[in-house]
């Protein structure tokens, strides 16, 4: 379990996240959801542990998260960064091994390692590209080579910034239902999404950020509101049902 | 490989002026028979010296390459090796011999060389990114910064410093003797240990600063324990042989080439290469040209310099966007 109480963070006199609460319950799939510049990617590194709070207070499973030590924290989260690049020739697998590093103490990975790997490699449909080098793999390739490297690393809480960027509509699906899949497990993970009918059929719960505050907190249901969704992106929407009863948001103007 | 370093050690304390066939040393070693005293007060240490410093200079520049996330960064290109000659000819002229003994080259090469690493860095960096273009430039102003500081110095120089300065300018180890083996030995113990414990995190760096951090890597440990290592050990081959270009750069593509990228691999394997490729190096520097040498600085540039080059068309795709 996550909570945040009264979480702010400023940098260069600007504040990115204001006040934010928050209780994250074990088993979930939140979506942070917002425009360019909301505040989701600064509020999940917040999380992480990577950007210390200005003012408030954030706690993993009942400890701050400034009381574990680095290897302790990178095996309970982590984190899916939006960009990714890589200088050397490593191979998708050696790549995906980096996961883990928080279990080894400076030794080769054993068979269980590499086990391990390659199952996550199987999990994204990433298993043909296990011997490629990580430097030829095109865009959504080597995205799923990412996922499959925290999968490797294997927390409870999953840390995700736009984790469908650059994919095909099977491959965001794909990822999505892993998320799901691993919610079902017990554990917990929070995506930073733009896509809204995405995070409408997967999300269980959804905050909403606008220019760091949180203006609206639950079910996609009750978020994903016409007047909700026109007030935060500043141009109209229409809300139909999806055949499988999510709500289906359309924008709806064209110029403006 | 590591069955390659003695044997280049053997072959090229054998080869020079006064012919030893390598199989002959342990015999010349044990009697004492003719050839006893080149062996051991001019060849041995001269090998021995040139192991230290290509080990040095090939795994401060795998580091460098790892920790600035960039294959083309080189102790010598980022400026690295000028400051800590600067820092050594400094001392040179300003301070003198008297003071530390033979301490005070290597330390004061190390103080600047320091400086600069972290000068390029500051400077390169925003946002936690090196940003290439920015390292190259750059070192070379701080390599053109450093040459002009030392030819002032030249300039300050009396007669006896100038000797000395210049003696050591020229580089290569034909000052080789035990005593300067005797200063850099301990320091290349503890930087190639230094760094050598860097590899993993070295890896998972590779992947950018942020990704290392929640992977659980101590990533601002990681950069200070790197550039105290790299600045060590640079400032230790550069007072002990002067600038000798390239090995940095070039030993740990030839590795990555030959089996990947892994610096638990790549970071060793490259002190072995670096301590082979600059026996070889220094080996051909005195023997091409008999009775003449070669500064061994231009027999690394003629390897390293097409090299170079090489890897700039092929990389200039990915790394130059």
């Amino acid at each position: 379990m996550i909570e945040l109480e009264d979480v702010s963070y400023q940098i260069n006199g600007k504040w990115l996240v204001q006040d934010i609460n928050l209780t994250i319950k074990n088993g979930l799939l939140w979506g942070f959801v917002g425009p360019n510049g909301a505040g989701k990617s600064t509020l999940l590194r917040l999380i992480s542990g990577e950007l210390i709070p200005t003012t408030g207070e954030i706690s993993f499973f009942g400890k701050p998260i400034n009381s574990y030590e680095p290897k302790e924290l990178a095996r309970l989260r982590a984190y899916l960064q939006q960009k990714r690049d890589i200088n050397f020739p490593f191979t998708a697998l050696e790549v995906v091994l980096f996961g883990r590093y928080p279990y080894l103490n400076g030794t080769k990975e054993t068979t269980s390692d590499i086990a391990i790997a390659k199952k996550a490699l199987r999990n994204v449909e990433a298993d043909a590209f296990t011997y490629r080098l990580y430097q030829t793999l095109s865009g959504g390739e080597a995205s799923r080579i990412d996922v499959a490297r925290i999968l490797a690393q294997s927390p409870g809480l999953f840390l995700l910034d736009e984790p469908t960027n650059h994919l095909d509509p099977r491959h965001q699906l794909q990822i999505l239902n892993l998320c799901k899949n691993i919610c079902d497990e017990g554990k917990t993970v929070i995506t930073a999404i733009h896509d809204l009918n995405l995070a409408s059929m997967y999300a269980d719960q959804l905050l909403m950020l606008k220019d760091g505050v949180s203006v609206a907190c639950g079910s996609p249901k009750s978020v994903l509101t016409q007047k909700m969704l026109t007030e935060t992106y500043n141009i109209s929407f229409n809300i139909i049902p999806h055949p499988n009863g999510y709500p289906w948001v359309m924008p709806c103007t064209k110029n403006f | 490989m590591s069955g390659l370093l003695p044997i280049s050690i053997c072959v090229a304390a054998g080869v020079g002026a006064y012919q030893i066939l390598p199989w002959k040393i342990p015999r010349i070693l044990f009697l004492q028979e003719d050839g006893f005293a080149v062996l051991l007060y001019v060849r041995f240490p001269r090998v021995v010296l040139a192991a230290l410093v290509g080990a040095m200079l090939a795994i401060s520049g795998t580091t460098l390459q790892g920790i600035f996330r960039n294959p083309l960064a080189d102790p010598g290109l980022i400026g690295i090796t000028a400051g800590a000659g600067l820092g050594a000819s400094l001392w040179i002229v300003l301070v003198g011999g008297g003071v530390l003994g033979m301490w005070g080259l290597p330390i004061a090469a190390f103080a600047c060389g320091m400086l600069v690493t972290i000068g390029v860095w500051k400077i390169s960096e925003t946002r936690g990114k090196v940003h290439t273009v920015t390292l190259l430039l750059a070192g070379i102003a701080l390599n053109s910064l450093a040459g002009a500081c030392i030819g002032l110095m030249t300039f300050l120089a009396d007669d006896e410093q100038l000797r000395s300065l210049t003696f050591w300018l020229l580089g290569g180890f034909g000052g080789a003797t035990w005593s300067v083996v005797l200063v850099t030995f301990p320091i290349a113990i503890v930087g190639l240990f230094v760094l050598l414990q860097q590899a993993s995190a070295l890896n998972a760096i590779s992947l950018g600063e942020s990704e290392a951090y929640h992977l659980g890597v101590p990533t601002e440990s990681l950069k200070r324990l790197s550039v105290f290592g790299v600045a060590l050990t640079v400032g230790a081959a550069v007072s002990a042989a002067g600038g000798i270009g390239f090995i940095g750069l070039v030993v740990p593509h030839l590795l990555r080439l030959m089996g990947g990228a892994d610096h638990r691999y790549v970071l060793p394997g490259s002190a072995l290469g670096g301590a082979i490729l600059l026996i070889l190096a220094d080996l051909f520097s005195r023997t091409v040209v008999i009775p003449a040498e070669l500064p061994v600085g231009v027999v690394t540039a003629l390897i390293g310099g097409p090299f170079f080059l090489w890897l700039l068309i092929k990389f200039k795709s990915e790394v130059f966007l």
